[in-house]
């Protein structure tokens, strides 16, 4: 039987300000799974989350990125996102002026703001600037209340634990859950997503299917989350990779 | 000032320049208007005026201590409907209160320029508003100055004073229909914040492509008062120059001037110069430019004078076209120890972070910007109260204003 991927990545080569990042890069995620990205500092983990939702400055040098059956390597930011990519960013701008919860109504009409709001314990974060003056841990919560309007069929996931305490990663964790559906049995799961963590402390709240490491620029060893994540932790990245995945 | 002084200085100063801004040429434009007939209150006004004093916040059915109305030359709503606030049209304030002659021509002066003399030898018309010792209300005084008939040389001369320990709101909208192809507004207000008084004052800016606007306002405040001066123009103008003058005179006095411009044509020169004369003053003044056409300068002057006085400027531009400009000046004048004067400055575009930021929330380029340019010109005005705030905010977010 043909698999349905929801994201097929194949051959992708990018480069910003003439480095290049990541090197024929190859990636498949079906739908109703959940990939959890390792790697240390600067192998291009957000790279990839940033190429797949459009930012537009990286140069692709080859290869292509599907979503959906659809070639969207070239499409605009604003289309993938109508097509269903969802991105909670690492450092998020401020944007003076803009209330969170008119955000969420322009983002999604239809979303329940308060309902969304409350989940995320943000309740009186509404009615002030998205992401003015908020700390480290408020952030991310800011990017799941957005994320949680969105509804993206794909999200990503770019180290929503950072700086975030143990009590709001447990939250954090539950809306990653939510929004990747995994209240419902893997059969019926349509919603598929990816993250990238440093410490894994947000796998212990959420469901992450897959595992993969990244070294320079290119996935070098795939798996079950807590094994690699255990290995990570014991012999660091290169040294699970020897162990689990040798050449 | 004796008139006869005031008329002596205003002919020396006929052809005198203003200091800045375009030139405007005087004898192109009508210096008799017809009258308007005056009616009992707001609400039987013109539609076309309801309407054009509605596009500038200033909504004349709505509650307020008082209200006045200023068709072309005539003053056709003068009325106060509380008690601590007094209103009438400066020609009969002039006639009724001898005391005014100490206040009339005392903060700005009628040979500053011709503009101010043009107004000197003008018949008196504008408001005269007096807060009354003591007396607060949080409902704003609405003004309305309508400038209805083309090539017209519309003077007012305002004198509001604010006693003692009162509280006084004024929203003024100054605005034209789209039929007055052209037109020059030349107003002359004078403002006596007295001990421990509180005036906020809003002006809102609606005028035609063809019309120039040279506002001449001088301020004083006394010990322990304040002001909250707001000014918006977000429509189109030909030109338009003002540089209100503060004084702190009295200790702890404070001046806030707020300054919210989107330019789409024209030449606009606007600022506020505040002069820190007493222990303890403050003053801050904030603007904020989006321009997607036409010329913008953004002033702004602190003088410190006194140990002590705390001064802070904050001119930032989001220039959207090459086909603008915008050039800030803001100046700190220091001219004693132990100030606090600070300033920041910035011109740029909108932040390619941002804008990615909300097309990845499935923004297109076009709303992100407009959502951007909102937010930025959503300036937070503090003093003011609640329904004040939520007119200005209504103005200054609405969905015509883009990024182009």
């Amino acid at each position: 039987m043909e698999v349905m991927w929801l994201l097929e990545i194949v051959d992708l080569s990018v480069s910003i300000g003439g480095k290049q990042v990541l090197k024929n890069f190859n990636l498949r995620i079906g739908s109703g799974e959940t990939h959890a990205l390792f790697g240390p500092n600067g192998t291009g983990k957000t790279t990839l989350l940033n190429v797949i939702a459009g930012i537009p400055r990286y140069t692709i040098e080859g290869g292509r990125i599907v979503f959906k059956g659809e070639d969207i390597t070239h499409m605009s930011m604003d289309e993938r996102a109508r097509l269903g990519i969802g991105m909670a960013f690492q450092r998020p701008p401020a944007i003076r002026g803009l209330k969170l919860k008119d955000l969420i109504k322009i983002i999604n009409p239809n979303a329940d703001a308060p309902a969304i709001l409350k989940m995320m314990d943000f309740t009186g974060f509404g009615d002030r600037d998205v992401n003015r003056g908020f700390s480290g841990g408020e952030v991310k919560r800011s990017e799941m209340v957005q994320l949680l309007a969105q509804q993206p069929d794909f999200v990503m996931l770019d180290e929503p634990d950072s700086g975030v305490d143990l009590e709001n990663i447990k939250l954090i964790g539950e809306a990653i859950n939510a929004l990747t559906q995994k209240d419902q049995r893997p059969s019926l799961r349509t919603k598929s997503g990816i993250i990238i963590t440093h410490f894994g402390h947000i796998l212990e709240y959420m469901k992450a299917d897959k595992a993969h490491v990244m070294l320079n620029g290119s996935i070098v060893c795939s798996g079950n989350p807590r094994e690699i994540l255990e290995q990570i932790k014991k012999s660091g990245y290169e040294g699970c990779v020897a162990c689990l995945c040798p050449a | 000032m004796p008139m006869s002084s005031i008329e002596e200085r205003a002919n020396k100063a006929r052809e005198k320049k203003a200091l800045f801004g375009t030139d405007v040429d005087l004898e192109s434009y009508e210096s008799e208007a017809k009258p308007h007939e005056a009616v009992q209150q707001a609400e039987e006004l013109p539609v076309e005026v309801k309407k054009a004093a509605l596009d500038v916040g200033v909504k004349l059915d709505a509650e307020a201590s008082g209200a006045y109305v200023q068709m072309d030359q005539t003053p056709v709503v003068a009325k106060s409907l509380f008690e601590g606030v007094e209103i009438m049209d400066m020609a009969s304030a002039l006639k009724k209160y001898d005391y005014l002659q100490d206040y009339w021509w005392k903060l700005v002066a009628p040979d500053a320029d011709k503009y101010t003399a043009d107004v000197a030898k003008a018949t008196p018309a504008g408001y005269f508003i007096r807060a009354k010792r003591g007396m607060k209300t949080v409902f704003p005084v609405k003004s309305c100055l309508y400038l209805g008939s083309t090539n017209l040389n519309q003077r007012v001369h305002n004198v509001i004073i604010a006693e003692e320990g009162s509280e006084l709101h004024i929203i003024t909208g100054c605005t034209t229909p789209a039929h007055v192809q052209r037109g020059l507004h030349i107003g002359v207000s004078e403002f006596f914040i007295q001990k421990n008084a509180k005036v906020s004052f809003t002006m809102v800016h609606s005028w035609g492509k063809e019309v120039e606007v040279r506002p001449r306002t001088g301020i004083t405040i006394a010990e322990g008062g304040s002001l909250s001066n707001n000014y918006i123009l977000l429509r189109p103008v030909k030109t338009l120059q003002t540089f209100p003058t503060a004084t702190l005179a009295g200790r702890g006095a404070v001046a806030s001037f707020n300054t919210v411009i989107y330019s789409t044509m024209g030449n606009i020169d606007v600022g506020s110069n505040v002069n820190l004369n007493a222990p303890d003053t403050s003053a801050e003044s904030i603007s904020r430019v989006v321009s997607v056409g036409g010329e913008v300068i953004a002033r702004g002057r602190m003088t410190g004078r006194v140990p002590g006085a705390r001064a802070h400027l904050e001119c930032v531009g989001l220039l959207l076209s090459d086909k603008g400009r915008i050039y800030s000046i803001p100046e700190l004048d220091g001219q004693s120890k132990d100030l606090d004067m600070s300033h920041e400055a910035a011109v740029g575009r909108i932040s390619e972070e941002e804008l990615e930021y909300l097309m990845a929330r499935g923004l297109s380029s076009e709303q992100a910007t407009s959502v951007i340019v909102r937010g930025f010109l959503d300036v937070e005005i503090k003093g003011l109260p609640e329904d004040l705030r939520q007119e200005i905010k209504n103005i200054t977010q609405r969905e015509d204003l883009k990024g182009s």
